[in-house]
C-alpha cells in the first residue's frame, strides 16, 4: 500500500492504493466518482478520459500512484459553479451530441483539451484530435459539430434536424 | 492485473537500484505496458516508475543534435522540438492518440520496440544515439529485433540524441484499428547522405532501406526510387495486410515522405 | 419552420443532463453493501471435450467465496431460441441445449466453462486461474460450408451442423429457377455479408442480490428488454418465479442488438447470489465482450437477379449459408430467416422472388442481431447485384432502379417475398436524393480528385425495411414463440404530473424525452410535466423491450392508446364536475371544456378531483386516473430510403475515403426529428463501419484474431464525413396511430451497400475491371482487387 494525495475536482483527497491500483479505479470504486467509465482494455475508447495537471489522460491506463500530488478534474467537476452545464456541455445538449451517454464523459473531457490547445479547430481538427474516443451511437456528425459550436465557430451550414 | 508495488524515485541511479530487485520492471508512461499487465501477460513485482526522474525530462539543442530526456513525453517532443526537429515533433504528434501522447514517453517506446511503433524509426534514420545509464548506442546497433533491443536487464533509456538533419519527414500509413503504422518510413537528409527507415513492416522489425538512402543520397526526389522495389520476404503477414502489400506501401510512403521532406 | 415543442419539435434531450455531469446510473455504478465480484473461466481453444474440471485449489484460495461448474447447472433449463423455423422439408430446426455454463464440451473460445465468485476481482481472477481443466482439443469448425461435410459436430447429439434448411417462399422456387432459366439476363453475385462485432461502449454487466426471508431476487442488467429477460430466465432457464424476480435495467450504454439477449452470465449471478447469500456483480472486459457477445451478420451467399431485354426485374433467386454460431442465441433463427428472406423483394415489382436459407453451427460466438438484423443482409445482397447488373446492361444504375420502383399508386403491394407494404413513395425520396446530394456536380467533383490522383466514384442504393416487429398474429404463424406488442401505463398524479411507464428501454434513443412530446401534445400540457419510467420490471406493466425499430411504432402506439384512455376517462370527471354531457365535453390545450361554452376545468383540477372524488358517483366514475394499453400492430412498418455517396480511393494503397454521404428516409411522420436524424447518423456510422472497416475474424483454429480494438476497427471520428440527412418525404404508417415507422436500423440498413457502389464505380473509373469486393473495404482489400484486375 501506497499512501497519495491528490486534488480531485477542487477537493482533497488522500487514500491508501497498492501499486496495481488504477486511477480509474480509485475514481470509481474508491471516490464514487462513476462519471469516469471504463470500455476498453487497451487504452483506445477514452470513455476514461480525465484531466491530470490540466491535460487529458486516460485514467485506465494510469496508476493512481503515479497521480500523487495530481490535480485531477473528472467529468463530475465539469458543471458550471451553479449547476449548470458549461460550454461544452450545453453544446452537446443542444447539438445531440450524445446518444446512451456512455463515451460522453470522455468527448467532454477530450473536447476541454481541444479547445484549451486550439480554440477555433477546423472540423478536421476536432476529428483527428478525437482519435482516442470512440463513440458507437452517434456517428461523430454532432459531436463534431457541438465541439465547433462550444468553440464559438458558426455550424449552421453543417445539416441539422 | 497481479498485485505488484510502484517505486517513484527522482534520480537515475535511485531507478537503477530500484530495479536490481527480483522480478522489478521500468514503467514509463504505462502506455503498453499497463494493458499488457491488465492482460495478465506480464507479473511483475515492482514496477519502477522513471515519470519524476528530473534527468530525463525535456528537450534541449546543442550544436545540431538534439537531445530528448527519456521520460520525456510524446507531447513534449511534439510541442517543444517543433522548431529544432520539425519531422520529429511530427511524428511525436502523431504517435497514438492526445491523451496516450500526454502519457508515453520516448524511452519507453525506444525501449519496447515494438514492430509498428514510430520512434524507432525516427531513431534509425537520423542515426540517434540511445543513451543508458551505462552507456551510448548507435541506433543501428540498438534495435535488435521485434520488441528486442541491444537494453541488458535492468538498464534503462536515459535520453535519446538525434543529429538534427537538413530536411526530414515521417509517413505513416496507419493500421486502421491500433492506428499504430501498418507502414511508417522516416525519410533523414544529412549533409553526407539521407538515411531511410521503415517500421511496421518486417518481421525483424525496424530496418533501414538501404539501396533508397543510396537512390536518394545522390538524387533527393521520390522519382529516384522508381526503379527500385523492395521485397515481400520476412514482410509481416496479418489481418491487415500481407506482406506484399507493406512491401509496396514502403515505396509509396518512402516516395510520399521524400516529396514532403522537400 | 420547426414547431417548439409537441409532435413535430426538435425537442432537447432532458436526458442528457445527467449523462453530461457524469451522473447516469449504469449497472457497473451500482455499489451494494457486501457486494462480492464474479469471474468466469473460459475456454482457451475453439471446441473441445471436457475431461475434466478440478476446482479444490481455486476454493481453498484467498477470498474465494463459491465456484461453479457447468456440472452445477445440469438440472436446470437452456437458453432457448425464441423462434422455432421448420427446414423446407417440414423438419423442425435443430435445437441443442444452450447452458448456463459449458458442460460436457467447450463450443467457442470464451465458452465459460466455471465462475468464480471472491472478495474482489484480483482474487476472482487468481482464483479463476487456479481451476483446474483438461480438455481433449478436437479440430475447430469455422467454415460454414465446409461445416455440412464431415462427421465432426458442435453439438454431437443432433449428428449435424445444419440448424435447419429453410425455403422462401417454398412454393415460389419452380416458378423462380423457370424466370431465371428463360430470362434474357442473368447477374450473377457472390458475396460475403461480413461478420461484426455490435461493440456497444458499456461492456455488459450483470448484478443479481437475493432476499432469503422472502426468496426474492433483484437482477441489475445491461438489457434492452428487461421483461423478456425476466420471462427466459423464469420460464426456461432457472424456474424462478416472475413475481419472485425483479430484473432492472438501467441507464444501458448502448445496445444495437447485443443486449436484447439472456446470457448465462445472467443465470450465473442470480444462482451465486442465492448460495452465497451476498451480492454477486459481473463486469465484462473488453475481450470478454468480443469473444461472448452476440455477433452480427455473418452471411456467405450467391444472389441471381434475372431480368428481360428491357432490365424489367423478373426474378431474384437467393442461396445464404449463414452462421448461427456455436449455440442458437434468443433471435438467431428469425434474424437470417423471416427479417432476412421476406425483404428479398426490396422496393421492386419483381413478380419471383425464392430465398434459400442454411444456417450452420460452428465453433464461434453466438450470432444474432445486430443492428438492421437481416435487413442490411438483404438490402446488401440485393442493391448489390442491382448496380452490377446495371454495369451488365450499361443502364444507369439509378435509372435501372427507378424503371423497377413500386409506384406510389400501387399501396398496399403486396411484395413476391411475402410482405405487404402498406405506403412508401422511391421515386420521390430519390428526387430528393438527387437534390440534397447535388449529383449533377459530380462531374467535376471527380475531375477534381483525378487531378490529384484520386478516384472518385458515386455510389447509390435504394431500401426498404420491415421494422417495428410487430404484430403477434403475424409473427405466430412465422414461427415466434413470444408475442410482439408492447404496453404502457399512463398513471396522472393527483397533483396533475404525469408517469408513463413504458416497455420499451431506452439506451441512447432520447425515450425521456420523446414519449412526452406525445403526450403533452395530446393532453394539451406542459411535457415537463411528464416522466418516462422504463426499465424495471417491478414498476412496468410489461413490455417487449428496445430493437428492431419498435420502440416508437409499437410502445409508442402503447402510449396513445393509454393517453386515449386517460382522456376519456378525464372527460367523464369533468362532464361530472361540470354538470355536462360526457359527449358535450373538449379537450383543448389542456382544459376540458363544454363546446360552444366558456365554462371549463384545467386538466389539473381534474386530476385532483380523480384523487379525492368527494362526490363521485361510484358506480360511473371509479377514483384514480391511471390507464393501461398493451398495442399489438396491424403489420410491420416499412421505412425505405434513397442513399448515395461518393468516394475517393487512392490507387496507390487502396484507401477509401468517404466524401460525401446523402440519406433521404421515409420514416412516416417524425415525433422528433433531431432524435431521428441522431438514429440515422448512428445507422450510418456503423454501415460505413462494417463497410469499410470492421471485420471479426476466426482463424482456421477457432481463435478470434480480432478481439480487441487493436485489431477491431471502430469508426473513429476521421474515418467518417458529415452526413446529409433528409426525411422530408415521409408517407404515414397506415396503421399505427401515430403514422410514424421505425428510424434506428434505416442507416445500417442503407449504407454498405451504397459505399461498395461507389467504391467498385472509383475502380471502374480508373479502368480497373472490379466488379465485387468482399466487406471491408480496407486498403489492403481494395488494393489487392486493383493489382489482380
Amino acid at each position: 500500500m501506497t499512501k497519495v494525495t491528490m486534488t480531485i475536482n477542487g477537493k482533497s483527497v488522500s487514500r491508501d492504493v497498492e501499486g496495481q491500483t488504477l486511477l480509474v479505479s480509485l475514481l470509481r470504486e474508491d471516490l464514487h466518482l462513476t462519471g469516469t467509465h471504463v470500455g476498453c482494455d487497451t487504452s483506445q475508447c477514452g470513455a476514461c478520459t480525465v484531466h491530470v495537471n490540466g491535460k487529458s489522460v486516460k485514467s485506465c491506463t494510469m496508476f493512481a500512484a503515479e497521480a500523487d500530488g495530481a490535480e485531477v478534474k473528472t467529468i463530475e467537476g465539469m458543471a458550471n459553479a451553479d449547476g449548470s452545464l458549461n460550454v461544452i456541455q450545453q453544446a452537446f445538449q443542444d447539438h445531440h451530441g450524445l446518444q446512451c451517454g456512455f463515451c460522453t464523459p470522455g468527448m467532454v473531457m477530450a473536447a476541454t483539451s481541444l479547445l484549451k490547445e486550439n480554440p477555433k479547430p477546423t472540423e478536421q481538427e476536432v476529428r483527428v484530435y478525437l482519435e482516442g474516443n470512440i463513440c458507437r451511437c452517434t456517428g461523430y456528425h454532432n459531436i463534431v459539430k457541438a465541439i465547433m459550436a462550444a468553440s464559438g465557430q458558426d455550424v449552421s451550414a453543417i445539416a441539422a434536424e | 492485473m497481479y498485485a505488484f508495488d510502484i517505486e517513484t524515485p527522482t534520480t537515475i541511479a535511485d531507478a537503477v537500484a530500484a530495479l536490481k530487485a527480483d522480478e522489478a520492471q521500468p514503467l514509463g508512461g504505462g502506455q503498453t505496458l499497463i494493458p499488457t499487465l491488465k492482460a495478465r501477460l506480464a507479473a511483475p513485482s515492482k514496477l519502477i516508475s522513471l515519470a519524476r526522474v528530473a534527468d530525463m525530462q525535456g528537450v534541449s539543442v546543442a550544436g545540431d543534435t538534439l537531445r530528448i530526456g527519456g521520460a520525456t513525453t510524446h507531447a513534449t517532443v511534439a510541442s517543444d522540438a517543433a522548431q529544432s526537429y520539425p519531422g520529429l515533433a511530427a511524428l511525436a504528434g502523431h504517435i497514438g492518440d492526445p491523451a496516450v501522447r500526454n502519457r508515453g514517453t520516448i524511452g519507453g517506446s525506444i525501449a519496447n520496440n515494438d514492430p509498428a511503433a514510430c520512434y524507432p524509426a525516427a531513431a534509425l534514420a537520423s542515426g540517434a544515439t540511445i543513451v543508458t545509464d551505462t552507456r551510448e548506442i548507435a541506433a543501428d546497433d540498438f534495435f535488435v529485433g521485434m520488441f528486442e533491443t541491444a537494453l541488458a536487464e535492468g538498464e534503462i533509456v536515459t535520453a535519446v540524441s538525434f543529429p538534427i538533419p537538413q530536411a526530414a519527414n515521417y509517413q505513416k500509413f496507419v493500421q486502421p484499428a491500433s492506428r499504430f503504422s501498418l507502414v511508417g518510413v522516416f525519410v533523414a537528409k544529412y549533409a553526407d547522405g539521407v538515411r531511410v527507415a521503415v517500421t511496421g513492416a518486417s518481421e525483424g522489425g525496424v530496418f533501414r532501406w538501404t539501396e533508397a538512402e543510396q537512390a536518394l543520397s545522390s538524387d533527393f526526389s521520390a522519382d529516384a526510387l522508381k526503379d527500385l522495389s523492395v521485397s515481400a520476404d520476412g514482410m509481416i503477414s496479418d489481418l491487415h495486410g500481407t506482406g506484399d502489400y507493406r512491401a509496396h506501401l514502403v515505396k509509396v510512403m518512402t516516395g510520399r515522405a521524400v516529396k514532403a521532406a522537400g | 419552420m420547426p414547431k417548439d415543442t409537441g409532435i413535430g419539435a426538435p425537442t432537447r434531450r432532458r436526458e442528457d443532463v445527467r449523462f453530461l455531469k457524469g451522473a447516469g446510473e449504469y449497472t457497473d455504478d451500482i455499489k451494494t453493501y457486501g457486494q462480492t465480484v464474479a469471474v468466469f473461466a473460459r475456454s482457451t481453444v475453439a471446441n473441445g471435450i471436457i475431461k475434466s474440471i478440478d476446482t479444490s485449489a481455486a476454493e481453498a484460495m484467498p477470498g474465494v467465496l463459491a465456484v461453479f461448474t457447468g456440472a452445477d447447472f445440469a438440472e436446470v433449463g437452456g437458453n432457448p431460441a425464441g423462434w422455432l423455423i421448420n427446414s423446407r422439408d417440414g423438419e423442425p430446426m435443430k435445437e441443442p441445449k444452450r447452458p448456463v455454463l459449458a458442460h460436457g464440451k467447450v463450443r467457442h473460445v470464451g465458452d465459460a466453462y466455471a465462475a468464480v465468485i471472491a472478495e474482489t476481482d484480483r482474487e476472482a481472477r487468481d482464483a479463476a486461474e487456479a481451476i483446474e481443466i483438461e480438455i481433449e482439443e478436437l479440430p475447430a469448425i469455422i467454415d460454414v460450408k465446409e461445416a455440412l461435410t464431415g462427421d465432426n459436430f458442435v453439438h454431437d447429439e443432433i449428428g449435424t451442423n445444419q440448424c435447419f434448411d429453410w425455403g422462401w417462399i417454398e412454393d415460389n422456387r419452380a416458378a423462380t429457377d423457370e424466370a431465371i432459366k428463360n430470362a434474357a439476363h442473368v447477374t450473377t453475385l457472390e458475396l460475403v455479408n461480413n461478420r461484426l462485432v455490435p461493440n456497444a461502449m458499456e461492456p455488459r454487466c450483470s448484478m443479481a442480490t437475493y432476499k432469503a426471508s422472502d426468496d426474492e431476487y433483484i437482477l441489475h442488467t445491461t438489457s434492452q428488454n428487461p421483461h423478456l429477460t425476466r420471462l427466459l430466465i423464469s420460464a426456461f432457464v432457472m424456474g424462478i418465479p416472475e413475481n419472485k424476480l425483479t430484473v432492472i435495467a438501467p441507464d444501458v450504454g448502448g445496445g444495437f442488438g447485443s443486449k436484447i439477449y439472456h446470457y448465462g452470465e445472467e443465470a450465473l449471478v442470480l444462482a451465486a447470489a442465492k448460495r452465497i447469500g451476498r451480492p454477486v456483480k459481473w463486469t465484462a472486459d473488453r475481450t470478454e465482450a468480443f469473444l461472448t457477445d452476440a455477433h452480427g451478420r455473418d452471411h456467405v451467399t450467391k444472389i441471381e437477379l434475372a431480368t428481360d431485354a428491357e432490365g424489367n426485374f423478373q426474378a431474384f433467386r437467393t442461396e445464404t449459408y449463414a452462421n448461427v454460431g456455436a449455440y442458437l442465441s434468443n433471435f438467431a433463427t428469425a434474424t437470417p430467416t423471416f427479417l432476412h428472406g421476406t425483404l428479398m423483394a426490396g422496393n421492386y415489382t419483381v413478380p419471383n422472388v425464392y430465398v434459400n436459407v442454411k444456417a450452420v453451427f460452428t465453433n464461434t460466438a453466438p450470432v444474432d442481431a445486430y443492428r438492421g438484423a437481416g435487413r442490411p443482409e438483404a438490402t446488401y445482397s440485393l442493391e448489390r447485384v442491382i448496380d452490377k447488373c446495371a454495369r451488365e446492361l450499361g443502364m444507369d444504375p439509378i435509372e435501372l432502379r427507378r424503371k423497377n420502383f413500386i409506384k406510389p399508386d400501387q399501396y398496399p403491394y403486396a411484395s413476391a417475398a411475402g410482405l405487404e407494404y402498406d405506403a412508401g413513395n422511391y421515386d420521390a425520396l430519390m428526387d430528393k436524393m438527387e437534390e440534397v446530394a447535388d449529383i449533377k456536380g459530380f462531374a467535376a467533383r471527380r475531375a477534381e480528385s483525378e487531378a490529384k490522383g484520386l478516384l472518385r466514384g458515386f455510389g447509390v442504393n435504394a431500401y426498404i425495411e420491415a421494422c417495428g416487429i410487430a404484430p403477434s398474429n403475424l409473427v405466430g404463424v412465422l414461427g415466434s414463440r413470444v408475442g410482439l406488442y408492447d404496453a404502457a401505463t399512463v398513471r396522472v398524479n393527483a397533483t396533475g404530473n404525469l408517469s408513463v411507464m413504458v416497455g420499451a428501454h431506452s439506451h441512447g434513443q432520447g425515450h425521456e424525452t420523446v414519449f412526452p412530446q406525445v403526450v403533452a401534445e395530446m393532453l394539451g400540457i406542459d411535457a415537463s410535466s411528464i416522466d418516462i419510467v422504463h426499465g424495471d420490471t417491478s414498476k412496468i406493466p410489461f413490455g417487449m423491450g428496445t430493437y428492431g425499430s419498435r420502440s416508437l411504432a409499437v410502445c409508442g402506439s402503447a402510449v396513445v392508446r393509454a393517453t386515449e384512455k386517460i382522456i376519456n376517462k378525464a372527460k367523464k370527471i369533468a362532464a361530472h364536475m361540470l354538470e355536462a354531457s360526457e359527449t358535450d365535453i373538449e379537450l383543448k390545450d389542456g382544459s376540458f371544456t363544454i363546446a360552444g361554452t366558456d365554462k371549463s376545468v384545467s386538466f389539473g383540477e381534474v386530476a385532483l378531483k380523480a384523487y379525492i372524488p368527494h362526490d363521485f358517483p361510484l358506480e360511473d366514475i371509479e377514483p384514480g386516473l391511471e390507464e393501461t394499453a398493451f398495442y399489438d400492430p396491424a403489420n410491420f412498418t416499412y421505412p425505405s430510403g434513397a442513399y448515395c455517396c461518393e468516394v475517393e480511393v487512392d490507387p496507390d494503397t487502396g484507401k477509401v475515403r468517404v466524401d460525401r454521404f446523402a440519406a433521404v428516409d421515409d420514416f412516416g411522420n417524425v415525433i422528433n426529428p433531431m432524435v431521428v436524424t441522431g438514429q440515422v447518423h448512428g445507422g450510418l456510422g456503423q454501415g460505413i463501419g462494417q463497410a469499410l472497416l470492421e471485420a471479426a475474424r476466426y482463424n482456421s483454429d477457432g481463435q478470434l484474431e480480432s478481439a480487441s480494438y487493436m485489431d477491431y476497427t471502430m469508426p473513429r471520428a476521421d474515418d467518417l464525413p458529415f452526413y446529409t440527412v433528409d426525411h422530408s418525404q415521409g408517407t404515414p404508417c397506415t396503421h399505427n396511430p401515430l403514422g410514424v415507422k421505425g428510424c434506428g436500423e434505416a442507416g445500417a440498413i442503407g449504407s454498405p451497400p451504397t459505399i461498395v457502389n461507389a467504391v467498385i464505380d472509383a475502380l471502374q473509373s480508373g479502368g480497373k475491371n472490379v466488379t465485387h469486393i468482399d466487406m471491408p473495404l480496407t486498403p489492403h482489400r481494395v488494393w489487392s482487387a486493383m493489382n489482380s484486375a
